[in-house]
């Protein structure tokens, strides 16, 4: 699924991102990934902390980069921006990309920037027609700059607007079909904002073009209590990346990939980073969930036949 | 009716500001108030870059406290928000900031201490350049070194302060840290990475201002001019041997058309 993304000229031996777990490369874990090549099936950067001209981070992605598959993933378009996207930023991404010939390229629904300030965090938009244009004519634009597909990560977000005239999954949709990118299905995404927004996370899956899904993530969050003035508590779940991923997020993901059939997983943990083999634990038990849905799939694709 | 940018705009002075009010007319509230909700978006903002800061200037967290520094960083952030993109470019500024943060003023060479910081993410992050060994300069006339341009290389920085300032980060290094006498004067410190690793080193003032010289443009004799005036003590031989032995300089060229010494 994800070979249609392929560069065709590269010089590197992984080429396409496999249907199986991979886990997201962090900093305190880079010395290990040089020197132990543990057993992850693909890695994911998020490609802003490999713009720089030089250095011992950029080397040490580059000997990675021989040993495993590799996704790029942005934190920094702002692909929702009212003004625009930075051109500057734009080359700078494409020489990242240019450099590491990732599989698969993807960035999300959501922005970061206005009045030229960055705010890193990825923020929401409101879902009206007027926004819809604005990213489609930003993604438009980064697809030609960057000359191949993106994939776009549906957001997780604490807001919503009184502008917006659409539900996220039709907003989505609308995305993917007017641009031709594909899809990025944060499954931990999804069952954060369906608390956060009190909408049916199963029902969002049955709304967005599950064919156009070329990546999931999955990802832990973190629950927060406010108490209300009259002492009622309140939650709101938060999208920190930050723990195990939820048995609630899990089932999500088993029903996501039963209809979708196995596609490239990657485990999420950017805060309260763990110990190396607690994240490759956890990619095992995505790994696990790919492995019986295959099954499941293959024995599906028999009976057809027959 | 609002358009995206308004929101956006609004949305970022509530980030940046201390409550939801520039935004509040856009959100949806619930029994989950607007400045809650836009508050999450804040505290991730204000967290994540006062981390960002926390990773890059890492001596100036310890000489103040975590606590202190995570005053300052955030005060920071609000007045100098990242302009670009890319969290290991975000945080020159703070020196300058430092200089001028009145809490601190106890700490006078605080800002000092973030130079240098700041000197070492540059060159840490730096491009890549070959490194002039002393063997390439053996090809070149003796009678013709005073016009030999070198280049620095391109991770090479240059902190000067009053105070001593690499030997406060130096001490800081270790879990016990040794007292400094702050008497000792000023420092003039060259910071590079030669090669993976960033070092930084004090440099004296002969040997510093020949550098600086040759950063500048100067030619070697130029450079060892404006060296001599600055340090009695200054020794061109040495000085420039010491630079070579350093890896300072990714090129070299005489200063003719007659070609170069590379």
């Amino acid at each position: 699924m994800a070979d249609q993304t392929q560069p065709e000229h590269t010089g590197f031996d992984h080429l396409g991102i496999p249907d199986r777990a991979g886990v997201g490369l962090r900093h305190p874990h880079i010395p290990a990934f040089v020197r132990e090549r543990p057993p992850a099936a693909w890695l994911e950067v998020h490609t802003e902390n490999y713009v720089g001209a030089g250095g011992p981070r950029l080397r040490a992605l580059e000997k990675i980069r021989q040993d495993y598959p590799l996704s790029c993933h942005g934190v920094g378009l702002s692909l929702g921006s009212a003004e625009g996207l930075d051109d500057d930023h734009l080359a700078n991404i494409k020489a990242v990309i240019d450099r590491f010939q990732p599989g698969l390229v993807s960035e999300h629904v959501s922005w970061s920037v206005t009045g030229g300030v960055y705010l890193n965090d990825l923020l929401p938009l409101p879902y009206t027609d007027e926004a819809l244009d604005i990213i489609c004519r930003n993604i438009d634009h980064a697809q030609e700059a960057l000359g191949r597909q993106m994939l776009v990560e549906n957001p997780s977000s604490y807001v919503s607007f009184k502008s917006s005239t659409m539900p996220e999954w039709e907003f989505m949709a609308a995305i993917v079909k007017r641009t031709g990118c594909g899809l990025l299905l944060d499954v931990n995404n999804i069952h954060v904002s369906a608390h956060n927004h009190k909408f049916d996370a199963n029902a969002y899956l049955d709304a967005v073009p599950l064919d156009k899904v070329q990546e999931i993530h999955v990802a832990g969050h973190f629950v927060q209590h406010f108490a209300d003035e009259d002492g009622t508590d309140r939650v709101v779940l938060i999208d920190d990346h930050g723990t195990h991923v939820e048995p609630a997020v899990w089932t999500l993901f088993r029903r996501a990939l039963e209809r979708i059939g196995p596609t490239p997983t990657l485990v999420e943990w950017d805060n309260n980073i763990p110990e190396l083999d607690v994240l490759l634990a956890e990619a095992r038990k995505a790994e696990l969930i790919l492995s019986s849905v295959r099954a499941q799939h293959s024995s599906m694709a028999n009976v057809d036949v027959a | 009716m609002s358009t995206l940018l308004d929101i956006q705009q609004a949305f970022r002075a509530g980030v940046l500001g201390d409550n939801d009010r520039p935004a509040r007319g856009f959100i949806v509230e619930d029994e989950i108030s607007s400045d809650r909700r836009v508050g999450i978006y804040r505290n991730n903002t204000l967290i994540s870059l006062s981390k960002a800061l926390a990773a890059c200037y890492p001596v100036v967290e310890r000489l103040v406290g975590e606590r202190f520094f995570d005053h300052a960083a955030r005060t920071f952030v609000k007045a100098h928000p990242p302009l670009q993109p890319q969290l290991l470019a975000y945080g020159g500024g703070f020196a300058a900031f430092l200089d001028g943060f009145a809490p601190a003023r106890s700490v006078p060479y605080l800002g000092d201490v973030a130079r240098l910081e700041w000197a070492r993410n540059e060159a840490l992050f730096a491009d890549e350049a070959p490194v002039v060994d002393i063997a390439a300069l053996q090809r070149v006339p003796a009678d013709q070194y005073g016009a030999l341009r070198f280049r620095p290389h391109p991770s090479v920085r240059i902190v000067r302060s009053r105070w001593p300032v690499q030997s406060i980060w130096q001490v800081n290094q270790a879990d016990e840290v040794a007292p400094v006498d702050l008497d000792r004067g000023g420092e003039t410190v060259l910071v590079m990475r030669p090669a993976s690793q960033v070092v930084s080193q004090i440099l004296t003032a002969g040997d510093g201002a020949l550098l600086a010289a040759i950063a500048g443009g100067a030619t070697l004799e130029e450079a060892a001019v404006r060296a001599a005036e600055t340090d009695e003590h200054f020794d061109l031989q040495h000085g420039l041997v010491a630079h070579l032995q350093r890896g300072t300089f990714s090129t070299v060229s005489l200063d003719t058309n007659r070609g170069t010494a590379e």
